[in-house]
């Protein structure tokens, strides 16, 4: 007897659940490091693929297209943060107020509404402003939908602060805006980091918003590698997938142990 | 995704004199960015098609028709039900349901396990769940086509283990899309029903266990009642993105597993697409979706506290 938490069976499926998680991911990752042309023999351990992604033929159209998407998630995860922090301040720390359940709707709406919609909708709407598809298109579409994942985070993190810290900061005369500089702020980091790396990644991610709104010749990597694995899936693209893959990673790594660190502290 | 509710009372109002500035930026950005235009979207789905994409602004109930009804091929037959487009959101309702009861087959064991983990590896088996999660779906769904392909290492594998003779055609059929959306909102599934097991005091359990249940029954009729907020919010999050999944169908399907995001993405690609049409379809879509969260949320049934 093992008790009322054990149930024969359940380990069997988490590792079908890894399992199918993770195969595709490490077996691209594994054939990124083949040497040879065909996608379908293995010709032994090579870094040529990756010396390709950087030098190869198609290294300019990616090149550019991974500077697209950097600058874009890096302007639309810092402005969504920004929004998100003034949001999540008024949401937690604004005492109870009218509209506030039409507010926290309106703030996660990105999040129920299908990403296929949201990119129709955005389409036409830029459409019929007349602002021409392009980098700005993408920018501030990718702005809108990055506000709820970087809001959740940093409201939750506000929420567990009491507010004692800055009560306590108060009673000392310091103004509010003092206050929030030198308390609240420091103490709403780790929240504000983890929401803006995920923001950044999530508009890293996207796809089918940007693919609405990216207008001809502009790309983002998803894009340029959607539009090449039309053509068949190549080594090069392997490659570049285990490099995004690999920043996938970091990044989630970095948010996750932000987070921690910053639960441990008050 | 856990977040902070709007039921939990503020405690501490130091902010209230600045609510509304501070909440300006998000209602403008939203409300101009996706508010205004999902209602231009409505709008777009009355108007007439113009050939070379976009519309002219005459209303029409065209759009709706076109999808709904048949009138034979000069326009003036008497009116029939059209079954080509009803039959592509029937065929994608049906495989996002197959999909969600997939991932609820294999995501609340899996959630179970990790939850009843010790506190010092819970961490890992979590992390290992979330990694999938934050990789881009188009990668996913690349290396999942890679994997299934004819020739790929799947068929490979089951080949060279002497289980297949000649390969499984698996990729552009409509198992391959099936797997394909199981495969992407898999980890939806696994992390609000571990949030919620998490939160389950196993003290019910043992009691069940004292009055003579077995694990199974205890499972059925103890702990499932319990966990079920949590059990709805991941068939939720996976059935509502399956449902316009567009990445799967395109990347792993073929002509004939056709669903709504595909059909709606042809509408706006090139010369021969159908701007209103688009939108109809869109605005369909997004009633249906409506329809599950209003069932939601009368299922969650709590008055604000």
């Amino acid at each position: 007897m093992k008790g009322v938490r054990h149930y024969p069976g359940f380990l069997p499926l988490t590792i079908v659940c890894l399992v199918v998680l993770y195969t595709p991911l490490i077996v691209v990752a594994v054939y990124s490091f083949n040497a040879s042309t065909s996608i379908t023999s293995w010709g032994g351990f090579s870094l040529r693929w990756y010396g390709e992604v950087f030098t190869g033929r198609e290294a300019t159209r990616f090149g550019q297209a991974a500077w697209n998407s950097i600058t874009i998630a890096l302007m639309a995860a810092t402005t969504a943060t920004v929004i998100a922090t003034a949001a999540a301040l008024a949401m937690v720390r604004g005492g109870p107020f009218r509209g506030r359940q039409a507010s926290f709707a309106l703030i996660n709406l990105p999040l129920m509404v299908p990403e296929i919609v949201i990119a129709v909708a955005t389409l036409i709407f830029f459409s019929t402003i007349g602002l021409k598809t392009g980098y700005l298109t993408i920018l501030l579409a990718h702005i809108t939908f990055c506000i709820p994942f970087a809001y959740l985070p940093i409201a939750a993190r506000l929420e567990g602060i009491e507010g004692t810290y800055e009560q306590a900061a108060r009673d000392l005369y310091a103004t509010r805006a003092q206050a929030f500089r030198l308390i609240l702020l420091p103490l709403m980091v780790p929240g504000i980091v983890s929401g803006w790396l995920l923001a950044f990644i999530i508009s890293l991610d996207d796809f089918i918003i940007t693919n609405f709104v990216k207008g001809a010749g502009m790309e983002t990597l998803p894009t340029a590698i959607f539009g090449s694995v039309k053509q068949g899936i190549k080594p090069n693209i392997m490659a570049i997938s285990t490099l995004m893959l690999l920043v996938s990673v970091l990044f989630v790594t970095a948010a996750y142990l932000i987070n921690r660190r910053g639960r441990q502290t008050p | 995704m856990a977040g902070p509710g709007p039921d939990r009372p503020p405690g501490d109002a130091t902010y209230r004199d600045l609510v509304r500035p501070l909440l300006l930026p998000s209602w403008l950005v939203i409300g101009i960015l996706m508010v205004l235009p999902v209602a231009l979207m409505a709008v777009y789905s009355f108007l007439t098609k113009e050939f070379r994409g976009g519309v002219i602004w005459d209303f029409t109930l065209a759009a709706y028709d076109q999808f709904f009804l048949d009138r034979g091929l000069f326009g003036d037959d008497p009116p029939r039900i059209e079954w080509t487009y009803i039959s592509i959101f029937w065929r994608s309702i049906w495989q996002a349901g197959l999909a969600t009861l997939l991932c609820l087959l294999i995501g609340f064991p899996t959630a179970w396990f990790i939850a009843t983990r010790p506190a010092r590896t819970r961490g890992l088996w979590l992390f290992l769940i979330t990694i999938p999660y934050w990789v881009n779906l188009l990668i996913r769904t690349v290396s999942l086509r890679f994997l299934l392909r004819d020739q790929g290492p799947l068929n490979g594998a089951l080949q060279w283990l002497g289980l297949l003779d000649s390969p499984l055609s698996i990729i552009n059929t409509n198992l391959a899309v099936q797997i394909g959306l199981f495969y992407s909102y898999l980890p939806f599934m696994v992390l609000p029903i571990y949030a919620a097991v998490e939160r389950y005091n196993f003290a019910l359990s043992e009691a069940a266990a004292d009055l003579y249940a077995n694990r199974w029954a205890t499972l059925r009729e103890v702990v499932l009642p319990v966990v079920k907020p949590g059990i709805v919010a991941g068939c939720i999050l996976v059935f509502i993105p399956s449902l316009g999944a567009f990445l799967a169908p395109d990347l792993l399907g073929g002509a004939k597993t056709f669903m709504i995001g595909s059909l709606i993405d042809e509408q706006f690609r090139g010369s021969q697409g159908n701007w209103p049409f688009g939108a109809a379809a869109a605005m369909i879509l997004m009633s249906l979706v409506l329809i599950v969260l209003l069932i939601y949320a009368r299922s969650q049934g709590r008055a604000p506290r």
